[in-house]
């Protein structure tokens, strides 16, 4: 073929194309995030430089901060001063702490992630046989139980969900620990050294620490998959749906496929491409839900954090962490969308 | 030409007529034939009857509720469980819960309320504006609008609540400003499918300015996918102000918000379950209920995708 070098130099142009306004989208997206936080920021009725010499600071004093801090320059270039610093990863220092506010999420993240990866994974443990099988027996009861298990899902208050939770399973069952990560017997022994205190454990073969963490996690990672589940069980539903009335299905049957072959060895398979981004949006969902849980179960992680610095009016914190759990869940959002596209041959052309 | 008339047919064959004789007979029948799609399913009614029972409790709370929201008997009525003096049990207050419970049904109707006449109009303009206009006026709207759409709803509500300040209104404005990117989105799609249609085209020739067209003729054939959607929301926007309320950002003391009632059962919850349990009940039930009623909505108007 003569044309074929041109033609594949045209496919990667595009490609790249592609490429380049996926990242000018991300970048316009991020910047549009730490303008509404700025914004935020800029409305608040507390100020920024009392809060940091204190209310009882001679005026010389506070004249001085804010030319440090630079508030007296013009609105747009604090602006410029803020986007720089943001995309550095500087958000100032957090008053409660008194740590830099990065260094406090990059400590208290792990903690979430591991609780949304849980979730996420006891979601699609749930959420993906349901929905083939509501899909597979549509119309029947059991599509309609699906479906009325994933709108409670969708109509549950978490927080509350976690506090009935604390006292059936905790309270009053004893199956499982009460609120925080690990037990007070090993949280001054136990070094974690991902952060990720189930992988920590198995890497140090430590299994009494490992059942303790399991026991501690269960509870609130179930509830986060419940939510999950509900999520993933109606989009694997319709997903399913849709294979399963393609030509191939009536071409494997007439073949003398095994109906559970058609089903999960072929339709799911081909329903696994969009479920990718379906799981990458359901974990987002949890990011956003783990706030609530977390202060339920005091679990350490970046959405107690948030409501933490929240009560305690500590802007920097409440704003670093909000741009922290913007920007994964846009990132999330935008992985989502470049998965489907790079899974997907159909919508490469 | 005599047309028989509603009192020789009917009304189910005058509604169901192949022939409509005018135009309030046809779109009366349509209307007639998605209400039997819509209760065709059970579900999406069960859904009806608990809206329309959320309405009835917050009209009628000062005759339903039996004892005072705000007072309570501190000395003779503290954490009482439930029993048929207090069939929801008491607060810490000593107040009496279902009325708590009943007050606070008016509470969370008017939170959906405001948030939906504050974003759907502004969602219904910026995406007829930025569908009819196109070019960079579209674009530059479509990525404001993408840009909150990314936004995690419930972290930007905090965000916005804690520069404003707790209260129940800036809860309001908080979960508006989060809301209003879908409806952009919905009356943006809307808009480009009738953009160019014939209709448009002849009043543009008559000369009615790009305002009216928008206001007058386009607006107007957004409505329906418009107002499935906000029900479909209505669920989550409940959900969330529940959620304000219970991190204390919401209404606040002594108002019976039901998620700011769920903290203050918080410390009770190992003993006395049901100062937490009976408000988190009501959440679940009015938001299970917006749930069921936009999913049939959903089914019923647009028929293509029932039973999906």
């Amino acid at each position: 073929m003569t044309n074929e070098p041109g033609r594949r130099r045209k496919k990667a142009s595009a490609l790249a194309l592609a490429l380049l306004r996926f990242v000018f989208i991300a970048a316009v997206t991020f910047l549009g995030l730490i303008a509404v936080t700025f914004f935020i920021g800029r409305v608040m009725p507390i100020d920024p430089v009392l809060a940091i010499v204190g209310d009882r600071a001679p005026a010389s004093v506070v004249a001085a901060a804010r030319q440090q801090y630079g508030f007296d320059l013009p609105v747009w270039q604090q602006f410029l001063l803020y986007v720089q610093k943001a995309v550095q990863g500087d958000f100032g220092t957090s008053v409660l702490s008194t740590y830099p506010v990065m260094q406090d999420i990059r400590r208290v993240f792990p903690a979430t992630l591991e609780l949304a990866t849980v979730g996420t994974l006891i979601g699609l443990l749930f959420g993906i046989p349901l929905g083939v099988l509501a899909a597979v027996k549509r119309g029947s009861f059991l599509d309609q139980a699906v479906r009325v298990i994933g709108l409670i899902g969708y109509s549950m208050p978490i927080f509350w969900l976690g506090l009935l939770g604390l006292l059936v399973f905790y309270a009053r069952l004893g199956w499982v620990e009460g609120p925080g990560r690990i037990g007070i017997a090993y949280e001054y022994t136990f070094t974690p050294v991902t952060g990720l205190y189930l992988l920590d454990a198995i890497i140090q073969r430590d299994w009494s620490v490992f059942r303790d963490v399991f026991s501690h996690i269960i509870l609130p990672a179930s509830l986060l998959g419940y939510i999950s589940m509900a999520y993933i069980s109606r989009m694997t539903r319709s997903f399913m749906l849709n294979e399963l009335a393609q030509e191939y299905v009536v071409a494997a049957r007439a073949k003398g496929l095994s109906e559970a072959r058609i089903i999960w060895g072929h339709a799911l398979r081909n329903a696994a491409v969009p479920l990718v981004t379906v799981i990458a949006l359901s974990y987002a969902t949890l990011l956003e839900g783990s706030v609530l849980t977390e202060t339920v179960f005091s679990w350490p992680g970046i959405g107690l954090y948030l409501t933490n610095s929240l009560q305690n009016a500590d802007m920097n914190a409440v704003l670093g962490a909000t741009i922290v759990i913007g920007a994964v869940f846009i990132a999330l959002n935008l992985l989502s969308d470049l998965l489907y596209q790079l899974l997907d041959p159909r919508t490469r052309s | 030409m005599s047309a028989p008339d509603i009192s020789e047919m009917g009304w189910r064959e005058w509604l169901l007529s192949e022939r409509p004789q005018s135009r309030s007979q046809a779109r009366l029948g349509r209307a007639y034939m998605t209400w039997r799609r819509f209760t065709a399913n059970q579900l999406a009614v069960i859904g009806l009857f608990i809206i329309l029972a959320l309405v009835f409790v917050a009209i009628f709370a000062g005759l339903l509720a039996p004892y005072s929201p705000v007072v309570g008997d501190l000395r003779g009525a503290r954490l009482l469980p439930p029993d048929w003096a207090h069939w929801m049990g008491t607060d810490d207050q000593g107040r009496d819960i279902l009325s708590r419970v009943i007050y606070g049904s008016r509470l969370t109707l008017y939170v959906i309320v405001l948030v939906a006449l504050i974003a759907a109009p502004i969602g219904l303009i910026v995406g007829t504006v930025a569908g009819y206009a196109g070019g960079w006026t579209d674009a530059i709207l479509m990525r404001i609008t993408d840009i909150f759409l990314a936004f995690p709803k419930l972290i930007l509500a905090l965000a916005f609540v804690a520069a404003l300040g707790p209260g129940i209104e800036n809860a309001i404005i908080a979960i508006a400003i989060t809301s209003w990117p879908p409806y952009a989105r919905i009356a943006r799609a809307e808009t480009l499918m009738v953009r160019n249609s014939d209709y448009i085209k002849a009043v543009e020739i008559m000369g009615a300015s790009p305002g009216r067209i928008i206001m007058r003729h386009i607006m107007p054939m957004c409505i329906s996918s418009l107002i499935v959607r906000v029900t479909l929301d209505m669920a989550g926007i409940i959900i969330i102000a529940a959620g304000l309320g219970f991190l204390g950002l919401g209404a606040q003391p002594p108002l019976p918000e039901w998620g700011a009632m769920i903290a203050s059962g918080r410390r009770f919850i190992l003993d006395q379950w049901w100062v937490a349990a009976m408000p988190g009940m009501a959440i679940l039930v009015v938001s299970l209920g917006f749930n069921l009623l936009g999913d049939g909505l959903r089914d019923a108007l647009d028929p293509r995708s029932s039973g999906q």
